[in-house]
């Protein structure tokens, strides 16, 4: 096992966003592992600062909460993507995917400038 | 948007956050045991996976305080929590937070209050178009600074001036009405037609005067007040173009002034007509009944208007010396001229109610003082516990704010209150001579004021607190556990405010004792005469029955005989002016036995009835009174005053002498046949003028005031006499039915002089109040903290009465310092108020000495209860206290 990243600023809405997307809703703890599982474990994350993260989400309308059940039986709040927080993500994810096709070919040493 | 959403979110979050912080709690609980349960199925026992599930996490309070601090906005939490403290704080010590609450609600109220009436008197502008540009324009003479302008003088003015855009005259009129109950006088004013277009008022209904509708010969128009339209014409619309009768001539109604619309120089005017210059007054330059409001050109400055006005003057008096000559001009703001008489009182009790306030806030800072000397400990322990200074102090700014609001709303209430009380307290008539302060409240202004009061004292028990916490070290209230001697701060500045409160008090005491004895002096000055057990009545009958001479000399007669047979009725007597009312109505004499250079000799003119010296109870001084035949067929007479024999005929006898009107008119030359005393003429702080006083039956007059003297309550003999000469004739009108002493009481002069005496009189006993509790206050916690040290004085054997001395020695010099101060300061605010000071100076000692006397006793019993309990210490129990 390599050497685990942080998570860069910023990023952690995002993939927040995308996991909620693929999997639909889905409580804090499944959407720490699935993140986890998608980056490979890659980047070690600390559960705790997803909390704060998802009630920003919240707070600027770009998810909802409920209450419900877990797979386990278990009492858990399950977030789900709003119709802004939908457009957020492709937002952000076209931002993104913008911003590394611009660093790739900064940091591709092949590739011809002129 | 967003972003104002999430702020919007997290602003809720502060008051709903318990709430959120239970659901909070539940879901990381609720992740916790299912990362357990992963941990579980991946093989670890019980105690590692729930172990490794919190590592994960990353501590579940540290979550929760993250969690937290995005629910809610950090800073307002922090405020919310120390406004729950400071409330918690205050409500576990009632008698500390009502004290101070009460104190700021008091000083604050009464400030709010008074600052009301200066605003609607001095700061809102006049309800006029552009008012700032608003004069008043009159004639000057010696005796006279705003003396009246002659009808041929203001034409020569309006023509001439390259000041003005415009320039209008008015008089008052009285009218003669008829009413269901008989001919009633009511109030109107005579003005030039452009009047209202110079002020900038549009009639509310109708028309406004057309140019040249102020000409004798054009048609009689007449404008309504907006009350009188409502009380006599229903508020009909069809009022406009009916006729009205006004004293025997029919007006036609043309329009109705704006609801809000107020001139308090003719404040009770009922109807407005126009000028149309007539009868013998307004063909002669010399008489003079006519006031001027002119509107400045742009960039005209008032004292560029005064200078044009002059040389305007200067000009008509080489043009027509033998009326004109002395005769200067005077122009001022139209607020000045209507405002500038009461701002001297609203001023002096705007000081009067800030330094109440002063005291007030002065007295809370020094509890929260004390309270945050005895509250070291606390700080010092949540200092230890890793409270910054800068929480700490903030934790004081919220409990003084927390003060202050409550303070504020209840002030606010009090100065609503104190000001619909206040306003009711002003005479009706009174009232209607200041118009600006109708609809007068708690508005936008009164508001800001109240607020920048609130963030002035918020600033002083902000920094009070604050300074303590800044200047001690904090550990030190550790290490000395709360015992010891007072702060060393305490007694370098808390022990000094209270200086300062008793100076202020010793201020405010002087100045009510100063006021209070100049309205004693004014009331009891000597009048001349003897106002009590006198009715008076003003009486004017129809022209159209009474303008030739002996028809109103036949009038007077038979109203003195009818009125002399009412039971109680001991004499009556008819004027043309009452005393106590006005120095004015002066004619130009000169002596026809020397020489004569134009100058005029300004003597207030009198027409009095024969009985009217002995009615009055005036004292003769040389010669006799005139007598009841003396009427026109018999040879010319008069009686001067004290003042104008001392002037004119220093040291001759001036009875035999002869005095002549200045135009040598031989119907005018009179016989000096009596000296009366001074009469007071004018208003009760007014200065004394010369005086002449003719016959009535010699100067006949169908306007005249009866003086009745009666056995019984004159009050009582009013209506009677409305009713008594309403028999004789029916259409002759009468008004302002009062006793005399009823005039004088209600007087402006004495009006303004009681209100402002008993006004600061009020805020120097609530002075002389706070400052002693603010001096029981010091002097009792002084005590508190010195307990150990008279316990220890006490153990080596000091008496009680050297602790008595101890203690009062400490009172006495903050006492003394404060009366020290205070008496300094109190000449010099004396000496501002000037103005309002009547026969007392000053610096008058015996009112000082009283002041000194009553803060020295007041001091002396706030101090003697701790002082008591001093000397009331059980040494043992001081020591064992420890």
């Amino acid at each position: 096992m390599g050497e685990k990243t942080d998570v860069w600023q910023g990023t952690l809405a995002l993939m927040i966003l995308k996991t909620i997307e693929t999997l639909g809703p889905l409580h804090g703890y499944g959407i720490a592992r699935r993140i986890e599982q998608t980056s490979g474990n890659l980047i070690s994350l600390n559960y705790g600062t997803l909390y704060p993260a998802l009630l920003k989400l919240e707070q600027e309308g770009s998810i909802a909460s409920e209450w419900g059940v877990s797979e386990n039986n278990r009492k858990a709040k399950f977030y789900r993507l709003t119709r802004s927080g939908r457009k957020q993500l492709n937002q952000a994810a076209q931002d993104w995917e913008q911003t590394t096709a611009i660093l790739a070919r900064f940091l591709s040493p092949t590739e011809d400038l002129a | 948007m967003k972003r104002v959403r999430a702020w919007m979110l997290r602003l809720a979050g502060v008051f709903s956050n318990q709430q959120r912080q239970r659901e909070m709690a539940e879901e990381i609980e609720s992740h916790v045991e299912m990362h357990t349960e992963d941990n579980l199925r991946s093989g670890m026992n019980r105690e590692q996976a729930r172990r490794d599930a919190i590592l994960k996490l990353g501590g579940v309070e540290s979550t929760k305080q993250a969690y937290r601090e995005r629910n809610t906005l950090p800073f307002v939490e922090t405020f919310v929590q120390d406004l729950r403290f400071a409330i918690r704080q205050h409500t576990k010590n009632p008698g500390f937070t009502f004290t101070a609450v009460l104190m700021l609600a008091l000083g604050m109220g009464v400030s709010v209050a008074i600052f009301g009436f200066v605003d609607a008197a001095l700061l809102k502008p006049l309800p006029y178009r552009d008012p700032g540009r608003l004069v008043n324009v009159t004639e000057r003479v010696a005796l006279i600074p705003r003396a009246r302008l002659s009808y041929l003088d203001y034409l020569d003015w309006k023509k001439l001036n390259t000041v003005f855009s415009s320039m209008d005259v008015f008089t008052e009129d009285g009218i003669a009405l008829s009413t269901s109950t008989g001919t009633e006088l009511v109030a109107g004013t005579r003005v030039s037609d452009g009047f209202f277009r110079t002020l900038g008022v549009t009639p509310a209904l109708g028309r406004d005067f057309y140019p040249g509708e102020d000409s004798p010969s054009a048609a009689p128009v007449v404008m309504l007040s907006y009350s009188t339209w409502q009380k006599r014409f229903a508020g009909r619309r069809d009022v406009i173009g009916q006729a009205v009768t006004l004293s025997e001539v029919a007006a036609t109604i043309i329009g109705v002034l704006p609801q809000d619309f107020q001139f308090a120089p003719t404040g009770q005017a009922e109807f407005w007509t126009t000028l149309r210059a007539s009868g013998s007054c307004e063909g002669r330059r010399s008489c003079h009944n006519l006031d001027g409001i002119a509107r400045l050109k742009d960039a005209v400055t008032v004292q560029a208007a005064l200078a044009d006005a002059t040389t305007i003057a200067r000009q008509l008096e080489l043009q027509y010396p033998d009326t004109n000559q002395g005769q200067g001009a005077s122009v001022l703001a139209l607020s000045e001229m209507i405002v500038g008489g009461v701002r001297p009182i609203l001023l002096v009790l705007l000081g009067g109610a800030g330094l109440l306030l002063l005291i007030a806030c002065l007295n809370v800072a020094s509890l929260l003082l004390v309270r945050s000397e005895s509250r070291k400990r606390e700080m010092a322990v949540r200092g230890a516990l890793g409270a910054s200074r800068g929480r700490l102090i903030l934790q004081f700014i919220t409990e003084g704010l927390v003060l202050i609001a409550g303070g504020s709303l209840l002030g606010l209430a009090f100065a609503e209150w104190a000001m619909q009380l206040l306003a009711r307290l002003i005479p009706a008539d009174m009232l209607a001579e200041m118009p600006y302060l109708q609809g007068f409240g708690i508005n936008l202004h009164v508001l800001a004021f109240a607020g920048a009061i609130a963030l002035l004292a918020a600033a002083l028990f902000s920094i009070t607190p604050a300074l303590r916490l800044v200047m001690t070290e904090m550990r030190d209230g550790l290490a000395e556990g709360g015992r010891g001697s007072a702060g060393t701060l305490w007694r370098r500045f808390g022990a000094n405010l209270v200086v300062v409160e008793l100076a202020i008090a010793v201020v405010l005491l002087a100045g009510a004792g100063l006021l209070g004895k100049s309205f004693y002096r004014m009331l009891h000055i000597d009048l001349g005469f003897q106002p009590d057990h006198l009715a008076t009545l003003q009486i004017a009958a129809p022209d159209s029955s009474y303008s030739k001479d002996d028809q109103a000399v036949a009038l007077a007669r038979q109203v003195v005989t009818r009125v002399s047979t009412l039971p109680g009725v001991t004499s009556v007597a008819l004027g043309s002016v009452l005393p106590v009312s006005f120095n004015g109505n002066t004619t130009w004499i000169r002596f026809p036995d020397r020489p004569y250079h134009g100058e005029h000799n300004e003597v207030n003119e009198r027409d009095v009835s024969s009985e009217y010296f002995t009615t009055l109870k005036a004292r003769l001084l040389r010669g006799r009174y005139f007598t009841d035949p003396e009427d026109g067929s018999k040879p010319g007479v008069v009686v001067i005053n004290q003042m104008l024999a001392k002037q004119y005929f220093p040291g001759q006898d001036p009875i035999g002498k002869k005095i002549v009107h200045y135009d040598l008119d031989p119907k005018s030359m009179r016989e000096i046949i009596g000296v009366v005393d001074d009469i007071k003429e004018g208003p009760l702080d007014s200065e004394i003028w010369p005086a002449v006083y003719y016959p009535l039956n010699q100067a006949p007059n169908p306007y005249f005031t009866l003086v009745v003297r009666t056995s019984q309550a004159p009050q009582s003999l009013l209506p009677t006499l409305v009713s008594t000469i309403h028999q004789i004739d029916p259409n002759v009108g009468t008004s302002d039915e009062a006793t005399m002493t009823q005039r004088i009481n209600d007087s402006q002069t004495a009006y303004l002089h009681r209100s402002s005496a008993w006004l600061v009189g009020g805020f120097a006993s609530l002075a002389l109040l706070l400052g002693a509790v603010g001096l029981y206050g010091v002097i009792a916690y002084s005590v508190s903290q010195r307990t150990r040290e008279i316990g220890v004085r006490m153990a080596l054997g000091a008496q009680r009465g050297s602790v008595y001395r101890l203690i009062l020695t400490e009172a006495g010099w903050l006492t003394a310092g404060g009366i020290a101060i205070g008496l300094g300061c109190s000449v010099a605010t004396a000496t501002l108020m000037g103005k309002l000071l009547f026969g007392v100076h000053a610096w008058d000692v015996s009112t000082l000495a009283a002041v000194v006397a009553v803060l020295a006793a007041s001091a002396l019993l706030a101090s003697y209860v701790p002082a008591h309990r001093a000397a009331s210490v059980n040494p043992l129990e001081a020591l064992r206290a420890e």
